[in-house]
């Protein structure tokens, strides 16, 4: 079980049940659980989604597309039935927030998943978990049953005529698999090869249906946007960035952990005051600013609020919330080669300027990182990553290719530190040998 | 699980892994009896196998010890815990003790950053580690054995 932090700052709103034993279900019902839904039940569908448009609440999953707005695109009538997905794939290295709103408050998952179903005309929703988290998968199917067992989920819940099925689904391992038309692909038992768009997701969707596709923080934030009202919600954060953010602090802070704080805080803070500073009296380097997607900020970039619109004018992205610090002992090159290892592993293979791509970087990181880079070798990565940029079939490509062209701009000098056979400054002699030896 | 979803192809990704979790991995014949159940070719639930990194057609140690270097880890120690656990297993990547009893993978992010660096062995999380707490997980496993 992941430890809890806090600080003064926090506002809690999704986290406000954690550590408080709301998996239990009276319990849960003490802290003002199932109110929410219940008032939406009472609520016509357009006014739901109104409340959800004007609380500016934005997916959390990464893009940040307005969530009212995505439900709105859902037909009003249609012949297929409709469904909510709730993507719990969390993957993105960096992220850890999904997991404890799982573990501490899974029936507010629920709450959202039946909030959505009611405000687009669904009449089951899906839970999907990532297969690594199987104690969570434990929780939440507890969660369901007890749910069922009160009437709130199943045939007429809360007695109000309505049928409304909530499901747990269990991944196996793929980070493609996050991307939601692969998320609906493996809900299908298949491979996680993305689906061409249009017909976006809201149209055609999950078995041919209309879905609507939302991140777990995303949904787990909706019942608390229906008890607080949207004007309460949208005013702690900035305009269009209403609410707060899960902040997964790690890397080279001396408090890391996961923080609720108002949408829009400082970077700067966040790094010096929540999470406590630089440990072992080094320096900042870098930080990623939301998981290992986005382009990195260097140390003089971090001036800046931590809202979706505030950090892309920064040229990077809030994402995932995934902020990993990183510190002057380590080596860019080694986390530029690291985080492609990753991408490249996890390409799903569809389309060549990702496959290839994502291989090709990988292999000359490596053999860069290792001494072996020639000075072409600098250009040639930057061009390749950009030329990857929107030709791909699914973002997984723009995602790999974002990160390097930031390492190698704003990290130059220390690629050039690697040249002519150089040892990496930065390791520690003989340990690039051993994770050779290890290398696959 | 089937009666949750309307075909009957869904249930195949999480059916696989708690089949795995019964068996130890997926062998043939549990192949060809998903593939029956679910009116699917073997061919087709191969497919799917080859897809997923937690699915596996060969044997793994009792004790799959996977450990994150990914970029969180990596900057907190992940690569020394890879390679303690390489050294003292005497296994490298996807490897498995000749007792049967460990198999070590490096693996990607588990969604423990926070609390880096991480490990699970099989699905129970090991955080915030050290060479020693990781000598103790692995003594801990050897006493369970
Ligand atoms: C490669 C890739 C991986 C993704 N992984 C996740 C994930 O693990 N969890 C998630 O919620 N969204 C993930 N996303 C984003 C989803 O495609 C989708 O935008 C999101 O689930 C929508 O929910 P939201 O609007 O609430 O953010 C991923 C996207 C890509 C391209
Ligand atoms: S961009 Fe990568 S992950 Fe996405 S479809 Fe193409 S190969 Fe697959
Ligand atoms: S990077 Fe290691 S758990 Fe996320």
């Amino acid at each position: 079980m992941a430890s809890l932090v806090s600080h003064p700052d926090e506002v809690k709103v999704v986290t406000r049940r954690f550590g408080q034993g709301a998996t239990n279900i009276d319990r849960y019902l003490e802290l003002d659980g199932y109110k929410a839904v219940q008032k939406a039940l009472g609520m016509e569908p357009d006014a739901i989604i109104n409340e959800v448009k004007n609380s500016g609440l934005r997916g959390r999953g990464g893009a940040g597309f307005s969530t009212g707005m995505k439900w709105s695109f859902v037909p009003k009538q249609s012949a297929k039935p409709k469904y909510v997905l709730c993507n719990g794939d969390e993957s993105e290295p960096g992220t850890c927030k999904d997991r404890l709103i799982f573990e501490h408050d899974p029936h507010a998952v629920i709450e959202g998943v039946m909030i959505a179903a009611l405000a687009v005309g669904a009449a089951s929703g899906y839970i999907y978990i990532r297969g690594e988290y199987r104690y969570l998968s434990v929780i939440m199917q507890k969660a369901i049953r007890d749910a069922y067992a009160k009437g709130f989920a199943g045939k007429n819940i809360f007695g109000s005529g309505r049928d409304l099925d909530i499901f747990w689904h269990g991944g196996a391992g793929a980070y493609e698999v996050g991307e939601e038309s692969a998320l609906m692909e493996s809900l299908e038992g298949k491979r996680g090869i993305p689906r061409i768009r249009p017909p976006f997701p809201a149209v055609v969707g999950l078995w041919g249906g209309p879905t609507v596709i939302n991140n777990a923080e995303t949904l787990a934030s909706v019942p608390h946007i229906m008890l607080g009202g949207a004007e309460w919600y949208a005013k702690i954060g900035p305009p269009k960035n209403g609410g707060t953010r899960l902040f997964c602090l790690s890397g080279n802070v001396a408090k890391p952990g996961v923080y609720e704080l108002p949408m829009g805080y400082s970077l700067k803070k966040m790094i010096y005051e929540v999470g406590g500073g630089i440990p072992g009296g080094r320096k900042l380097k870098a930080v990623v600013p939301g998981g290992s997607s986005t382009p990195c900020l260097t140390a003089d970039e971090i001036d800046i609020n931590m809202d979706f619109d505030s950090v892309a004018k920064a040229g990077s992205m809030l994402g995932s919330g995934g902020v990993v610090v990183i510190d002057d002992a380590q080596c860019m090159v080694k986390f530029a080669l690291r985080t492609m290892k990753f991408y490249q592993h996890e390409s799903c293979g569809w389309c060549i300027p990702c496959r290839e791509g994502t291989d090709w970087l990988k292999k000359t990181l490596m053999r860069f990182h290792a001494g072996g880079g020639v000075k072409k070798d600098i250009d040639n990565m930057q061009y390749l990553s950009e030329n990857m940029l929107g030709r791909t079939f699914c973002p997984l490509g723009d995602a790999a290719a974002m990160p390097t062209i930031a390492f190698v701009k704003k990290f130059r000098n220390e690629f050039e530190d690697h040249l002519e056979g150089r040892p990496c400054p930065f390791e520690k002699a003989g340990a690039a040998e051993e994770m050779a030896a290890l290398a696959h | 699980m089937v009666p949750h979803y309307p075909t009957k192809r869904s249930a195949l990704v999480p059916t696989l892994l708690y089949a795995q979790d019964e068996v130890g991995f997926l062998s043939d014949e549990v192949i060809a009896e998903l593939a029956g159940r679910l009116d699917l070719t073997e061919l087709e639930v191969r497919n799917v196998i080859s897809y997923y990194s937690m699915l596996t057609t060969k044997p793994r140690g009792k004790f799959n010890v996977q450990v994150c270097t990914n970029i969180s880890c990596l900057v907190r120690g992940g690569e020394e815990i890879l390679q303690h656990c390489a050294k003292k297993l005497g296994v490298g990547h996807k490897g498995t003790t000749p007792d049967g009893l460990f198999s070590l993978e490096e693996v990607e992010c588990i969604g423990a950053c926070s609390w880096a660096p991480a490990a699970q062995v099989n699905y129970d999380f090991h955080e915030n580690l050290t060479t020693e707490k990781m000598d103790k997980v692995l003594d801990e496993c050897r006493m369970k054995a």
